[in-house]
């Protein structure tokens, strides 16, 4: 252990302007991944920008983020790394319970294996019923057609199928206003007054008086068979001494909303992302529509253990989340000084890694920009190979512990879509790109496609 | 070898091989036998590569 007293601060990136003003935050809100490249390109694996009064020190390289995946709670602190949330899931909701209350609580929630093959079932259900409504196909949105069709999947999973049946395309056009008010000027102030606060602070509104209609009307009717019974019948069962219900309509949306969050817009815009890339090359789409046919061929359903083995479709899906991660900066507080690479990180700082940059590392990846899925086939395994610099689920002890339930979801989605459409994509290929004025990175619209029967 | 900086409790290894590893409801990992004889092989071998979180791997006995 070096003396504290030999360690340098991190270098400060260029561009900060005024020490009086707020910092790279307008550079944040307009282009974060250039700030974030320059950031590296200037300072090293170890540098920083600033967010109003804030100083977060970015990291990246294998080493550096090693450090920053591998660090427990105690030292880097999500809880208040991300105050655009709180707004969203209310307060109370998530970050206020400990890190080992949370920890236990991912356990409580349906993403162990064993509940992989019914879900499975469930989304190809999902997807099914998405075509349906148009089974001719034609002309969709792949933002909002997604973002639907993955409310309806998390729904159904996480909160259960009778919660889902009473859920309609509302719920999904309020939770997109919702993702939309994550504006990193939060960082200054998370109730400005801007418009897409506005939007998110009405459609949290709309969305509890869409769940205290539910609530209301199952008030009336019979508690259902254990079977039949949802997330939501269970926190309405929960009364306190004088027979009323313990959770009220906001804290029991709040939950929702905060339950659906990490697997909603990143699984839209990860499927939107596979297709568009697929799409742009097509030769290695046969390869994955060859693979499927295959898997159709054996009279395989579109369950978990048919699910485990498609190289070919997860080495694209993996590939889209490597160029298009849908989280491009993590985020934590540093609750003590911290080394890292020489560099003395001061307690209060915020540390981020960066999906975006580190998946990007030329040194960890030949020809980095290139979308290549071969990279991900046997013997190479770039993924594998390279743990602490192939980050679209983050690493560590934090890594997203939804991962596994994505995965399986983003091939139950293909392998219905695949085998029944053909896609087109309706614009120039190059036009398709992500919109960053939010701290939920989703596609930019217009993001045309046409869908039609194989 | 259990990296239990790693582990999150998915329980796919106790899926692979129940008599070699148990998840508790709690997402607590045990290694029920850290020398698994050679029957059980494919089975940890299935668990090391599909853990989630490639939290295992495979440590040979020193001949």
């Amino acid at each position: 252990m070096t003396a504290t007293s030999d360690l340098r601060q991190p270098p400060r990136v260029s561009g900060e302007g005024d020490p009086s003003g707020t910092g790279h935050l307008e550079e944040l809100r307009v282009d974060p991944i250039g700030l974030m490249e320059r950031t590296r390109a200037e300072c090293g694996h170890v540098g920083t920008f600033r967010l109003a009064d804030r100083d977060v020190v970015l990291l990246t390289g294998p080493e550096a983020n090693e450090i920053f995946f591998r660090a427990p709670e105690e030292d880097l602190d999500q809880a208040e790394a991300y105050p655009f949330m709180t707004p969203i899931f209310g307060e109370g909701v998530v970050f206020d319970a400990s890190p080992e209350e949370r920890r236990k609580a991912l356990h409580n929630q349906a993403l162990r294996d064993k509940f992989m093959r019914g879900h499975a079932e469930t989304i190809a259900g999902e997807v099914e019923r998405m075509v349906a409504q148009s089974p001719q196909g034609g002309d969709i949105d792949l933002l909002d057609w997604f973002a639907e069709l993955t409310i309806y999947t998390s729904s159904a999973c996480l909160i259960g199928k009778r919660f889902r049946e009473q859920l309609d395309g509302r719920f999904a056009s309020l939770y997109h206003d919702l993702e939309q008010g994550t504006d990193a000027l939060a960082y200054v102030d998370p109730y400005a007054d801007i418009p897409s606060f506005r939007r998110r602070d009405a459609a949290r509104v709309g969305l509890v008086q869409l769940v205290e209609a539910i609530m209301d009307g199952r008030a009336g009717e019979p508690t259902p068979d254990k079977e039949e019974r949802d997330l939501l019948d269970v926190l309405m069962s929960i009364k306190d001494e004088d027979g009323s219900q313990h959770f009220s309509a906001d804290i029991i949306t709040g939950m929702f909303i905060s339950m659906m969050f990490a697997g909603h817009h990143t699984t839209s815009g990860t499927a939107a992302w596979t297709l568009i890339e697929l799409l742009r090359h097509p030769a290695f789409l046969a390869e994955v529509i060859e693979e499927l046919d295959g898997l159709a061929a054996e009279g395989l359903e579109v369950s978990y253990q048919a699910l485990r083995e498609m190289p070919k479709l997860e080495a694209a899906i993996k590939e889209a989340l490597r160029l298009h991660p849908p989280l491009i900066l993590l985020l934590r507080i540093a609750k003590v000084p911290l080394e890292v690479g020489g560099h003395l990180i001061p307690e209060g700082s915020l540390v981020a890694a960066s999906p975006s940059v580190s998946n990007r590392d030329p040194q960890a990846f030949d020809d980095a920009e290139a979308f290549d899925p071969r990279r991900y086939l046997d013997p190479r395994e770039d993924d594998a190979v390279n743990p602490w610099s192939w980050i679209p689920f983050g690493a560590g002890r934090h890594r997203c512990v939804g991962a596994a339930f994505a995965m399986m979801q983003l091939k139950a989605i293909f392998s219905v879509l695949l085998r029944r459409y053909e896609f087109d994509l309706s614009q120039p290929h190059d036009t398709y790109r992500n919109d960053h004025s939010k701290m939920v990175v989703q596609l930019d619209q217009p993001c045309a496609a046409r869908m039609s029967p194989r | 070898m259990v990296d239990r900086d790693l582990c999150q409790g998915h329980g796919v290894c106790e899926s692979e091989a129940p008599a070699v590893f148990e998840v508790s409801k709690a997402g607590e990992l045990t290694v029920l036998q850290e020398a698994p004889r050679d029957a059980e092989r494919k089975a940890v071998d299935a668990a090391v590569t599909y853990c989630p979180t490639h939290a295992l791997s495979i440590v040979e006995d020193q001949l």
